[in-house]
């Protein structure tokens, strides 16, 4: 495969058709080398190094960043990163596949309709959307307020739920901030589906839950691979929902990456956790699609 | 009661249109479909036949009337506890399924066990002659082959009936041919009532022992192939199956089955009839091209004088636009016998058209 692209590429070099490729290319090579590449070498660079008392970064060689991260404090801190994408992708998928499903069967005329819904949020910035949820789950919230007054209705007494902060709070954060994510690609899939699929299934003797699990689910898997590729991989670098609807109490990585940037003025140590961060997602990521794949191989069926 | 595999009484099936409308797209349909039979239901799209065929299986409910199934009313029964297996126009096989799994899925869905369904799997793959093909995908496969696949998932479950939805409309010419002789070599081999929806006349006079001709959500003529052709009932499956002149003509006399009947233009032509006529009755005589000929022969009944307007070769046949003496346009088809396929007459040529009282057959619908 590498090695006919090599050719291929030896083949053409020199033409006028290289130039063309390499012009058109161009723009894209410039921006990732700029903005990605050389960026990212320089995290790399600066996670071996370490910082003066001015907070100014001291370029260096040394593994001790790395080190530091062995301690259980950050241990800790990268495992319950990692717990969390868990929960908060296997949240998603639950409540995005009903969602999914739903538009998906839904007269074509509407379906239109029902994604521009699904999108509408992320018109409004992210920051804000996350403060309205302490909103809704503080002492004092919607949420609280509403089970109050329920509870009034039939005679009950009632405490404030302690909702926010707290680790429940920043879950259902993700799970409102990376549904969308979830629901497109399973959409997809989803509507793919030949209708006649179903037709087939019931004719051969299976009922709704039976279709349901024999042609449906394995038939929507590609959009829950790449929907969980969507959502798990910016959820464990992600920053701002712990910070604001889990309080202090709940650090993430990403939480514990900013810090070093920006209060504690440890660039050094942010980099070697970024660096940490990155390699844990590429691991994870790539383990996953060892197992399952893209996804492609069923959907180019 | 169960000497018909499928019948239905009286069904009906109304459908909100897209514009709010009522679509009526199959009204009172009575059909009797006998046990072992191959039999088509035929006509132009949007005539009821695929509706029908739905309510059959399942996937629609008629509006009013009952199918029965061996004698059992259907009623409300879902498509997954009626006794019967559909073939999909688009043969609608598992994309993330093995063909092995996709054929054994009816058995495992009635819970026969593994061992017994890989046997009769691989039995029902080398019927439809694609024997070893289990770990195969359906991507992988032609068109042709993923038909055999579908009629081999079917057949597995040994189906009452089984119900055929255009299945070979998506293959090319050639293939399709040859899956019409696969189809009922297959039928005669399993003894199972097919039931076979196609708008290919062609298809359905190949492989029917009966044909149910239908149009506008109604079932016009039930019979075998030679009744449909040589006797239809009305214009539509006159026209419809085949090729057929119509000439508007009067009653003049009938005497048993002869019916003299006088064209517009002032011809008097001999015809069959089965019908109960009277003299001065308005009706339509049905000629098919292919017998009617340029060349005299003894006792032909109906002679006419005429002028060559046009000429078309197709190969095995010409045919020849004759505009008779009184303003009615037959079309003419004859065998290019002659070894150098010359015309019988060139446009403009004056000509006579011969053919029998048989060929001529009184229409009133």
């Amino acid at each position: 495969m590498k090695t006919d692209a090599l050719r291929r590429w030896l083949r053409i070099w020199g033409t006028r058709e290289a130039y063309q490729g390499l012009l058109l290319v161009a723009p894209t090579l410039l921006w990732m080398t700029a903005l990605l590449i050389i960026p990212l070498l320089l995290t790399v660079v600066i996670s071996f190094g370490g910082r003066d008392a001015n907070g100014d970064v001291v370029y260096g060689f040394s593994l001790a960043n790395y080190l530091r991260l062995l301690d259980p404090l950050y241990v800790g801190i990268l495992w319950r990163s990692v717990v969390l994408a868990f929960q908060t992708t296997v949240l998603v998928i639950l409540v995005a596949f009903p969602i999914a499903y739903f538009v998906a069967r839904a007269p074509a005329g509407r379906r239109n309709a029902y994604l521009f819904l699904i999108l509408v949020p992320l018109w409004t910035n992210f920051v804000i959307r996350i403060y309205a949820w302490i909103m809704i789950l503080r002492t004092q919230g919607v949420l609280n307020g509403v089970l109050g007054w329920a509870a009034g209705l039939i005679g009950l007494p009632f405490q404030p739920l302690d909702l926010y902060p707290s680790p429940g709070a920043v879950l259902v954060g993700m799970l409102y901030e990376f549904l969308p994510f979830m629901i497109l690609p399973i959409f997809t899939s989803l509507e793919k589906i030949d209708e006649s699929l179903f037709e087939a299934a019931a004719d051969l003797g299976a009922n709704a839950v039976r279709t349901f699990l024999r042609v449906t689910l394995p038939l929507a898997l590609p959009g829950m691979v790449a929907g969980t590729i969507l959502v798990f991989v910016p959820v464990m670098g992600s920053f701002i929902v712990s910070d604001i609807l889990g309080g202090r109490n709940v650090v993430l990585v990403g939480n514990l990456i900013q810090r070093q940037f920006l209060d504690a003025r440890d660039p050094a140590f942010g980099s070697a956790a970024s660096i940490i961060l990155m390699a844990m997602t590429l691991v994870v990521t790539i383990i996953y699609t060892r197992r399952f794949g893209f996804g492609e191989e069923i959907v180019r069926a | 009661m169960a000497e018909f595999a499928v019948e239905l009484r009286d069904v009906s099936k109304r459908f909100p249109g897209p514009s709010g409308e009522i679509v009526n797209a199959v009204r009172e349909v009575t059909l009797q479909i006998k046990d072992g039979e191959f039999f088509s239901m035929l006509g132009p799209s949007g005539c009821g036949k695929t509706t029908s065929l739905r309510m059959i299986a399942g996937f629609e409910l008629p509006t009013s009337g009952e199918v029965y199934i061996h004698g059992k009313p259907m009623g409300q029964t879902p498509p997954y506890q009626r006794p019967v297996n559909t073939v999909f126009q688009n043969y609608a096989l598992f994309p993330h399924m093995t063909i092995g799994e996709n054929v054994g899925f009816g058995l495992e869905m009635k819970g026969v066990p593994k061992a017994q369904r890989t046997a009769r799997v691989q039995q029902a793959l080398a019927m439809v002659r694609l024997p070893g093909y289990e770990a195969r995908r359906s991507r992988q496969m032609s068109g042709g082959q993923q038909q055999r696949v579908a009629l081999a998932r079917a057949l597995v479950n040994h189906p009452e009936v089984l119900l055929l939805d255009e299945p070979l409309g998506a293959l090319d010419f050639k293939l399709r041919k040859e899956m019409q002789l696969e189809l009922k070599r297959l039928q005669r081999e399993v003894g199972i009532t097919f039931v076979y929806v196609t708008h290919d006349q062609e298809e359905a006079l190949t492989m029917s022992d009966r044909i149910a001709v239908m149009s506008g959500g109604r079932v016009l003529q039930v019979g075998p192939a030679f009744e449909i052709y040589e006797r239809p009932n009305c214009r539509f499956v006159a026209d419809f199956i085949g090729e057929s002149n119509f000439l508007d003509a009067t009653v003049q006399d009938v005497q048993g089955p002869t019916a003299t009947v006088t064209l517009t233009g002032g011809l008097t032509v001999y015809a069959n009839t089965d019908l109960s006529l009277t003299r001065g009755q308005a009706v339509t005589v049905a000629v098919r091209p292919e017998k009617v000929g340029l060349r005299p022969y003894e006792g032909a009944q109906n002679a006419f004088p005429g002028r060559v307007e046009e000429i078309v070769y197709i190969g095995t046949d010409t045919h020849y636009s004759v505009m008779l003496n009184g303003d009615q346009r037959l079309r003419v088809r004859e065998q290019n016998e002659d070894p150098y396929s010359r015309p019988l007459a060139n446009p403009g040529d004056a000509v006579t058209v011969y053919f029998d009282q048989a060929a001529a057959r009184v229409l009133t619908e």
